[in-house]
């Protein structure tokens, strides 16, 4: 056992929006539910897609300009070492295809689509949280949220919620 | 490693407090794990969740994860997190008698 005191609540900050940018906030924020850590996500500028009703579950890769891109997607059999071509990435459907596939490996270990993935972070226990400037420069409303996000906060309420919590900045 | 008395049975435990082997498990010392953590009585919900793990180990090798758990045991996630206060993950599987959770979901 560790000399520390355990981590007991953790702000998670989700400021992206791309599906492989959304999917750690959420892991990390039910993870830390499924050990008795209180947890609570933060999601601001493009980070709001994912908390976005008509965006929630279409999330995408991006397969221009993501420098972290390879050929060794499942189907592909190339090197991880051989990156993934950005006029390749630029072609229609490209980007959807290497959703779909993020999508299925996902599946494949047992985690959920955003969506439901909200809902199960929620009904653990989990806080979600809209920033208030991100949805004032999106011009979006509360109705244009997902019914799990319990709040539009400024940054100073976040921080006050965050009270005692370890941020971490995804 | 532990080995210890309980429920009237000599149990090994390893270091972070899990049994070791499964089959020695049966409700009583299920019971007495579940008043070390915190939960002074199981009732049958709470069993549905343990033989569902149960299962699930004796068949993959390793528990569920919780969203499995959730959809095929048929205890949806806010009983679950009612039944066992202080995460469900690790707790639930120290009472079940089977080894600490390996997934991340």
């Amino acid at each position: 056992m560790s000399e520390y005191e355990p981590i007991k609540k953790v702000s998670i900050i989700c400021a992206k929006g791309g599906l492989d940018e959304v999917y750690p906030a959420l892991i990390m924020a039910n993870g830390a539910r499924m050990d008795g850590i209180e947890a609570s996500i933060f999601f601001t500028f493009f980070g709001l897609n994912a908390i976005m009703k008509k965006m929630v579950d279409n999330l995408k890769v991006a397969t221009v300009g993501n420098a972290a891109l390879n050929m060794a997607m499942p189907m592909m059999k190339f090197p991880i070492t051989m990156p993934f071509p950005t006029l390749m990435g630029a072609l229609p459907g490209v980007s959807s295809l290497a959703t779909w596939m993020m999508k299925n490996e996902m599946e494949k270990l047992d985690v959920p689509p955003v969506s439901e993935f909200l809902e199960m972070i929620s009904d653990a226990g989990g806080e979600l949280y809209a920033c208030k400037l991100a949805m004032d420069m999106f011009k979006l409303k509360k109705d244009d949220l997902v019914d799990e996000i319990q709040d539009v906060l400024t940054v100073g309420e976040f921080y006050e919620k965050s009270a005692g919590a370890q941020i971490i900045f995804t | 490693m532990a080995i210890r008395e309980i429920a009237g049975a000599t149990i090994e435990f390893d270091e972070e407090n899990f049994m070791v082997d499964y089959t020695q498990w049966n409700e009583d010392i299920a019971k007495t794990i579940a008043t070390e953590e915190g939960i002074d009585t199981l009732n049958d919900r709470h069993f549905v969740v343990l033989n569902f793990m149960r299962k699930e180990f004796e068949e993959k090798g390793t528990g569920p994860s919780i969203r499995k758990l959730t959809k095929q045991s048929g205890v949806p996630t806010k009983e679950l997190y009612a039944l066992f206060p202080g995460g469900p993950a690790k707790k639930a599987a120290k009472i079940a008698g089977i080894t600490k959770p390996q997934g991340c979901i």
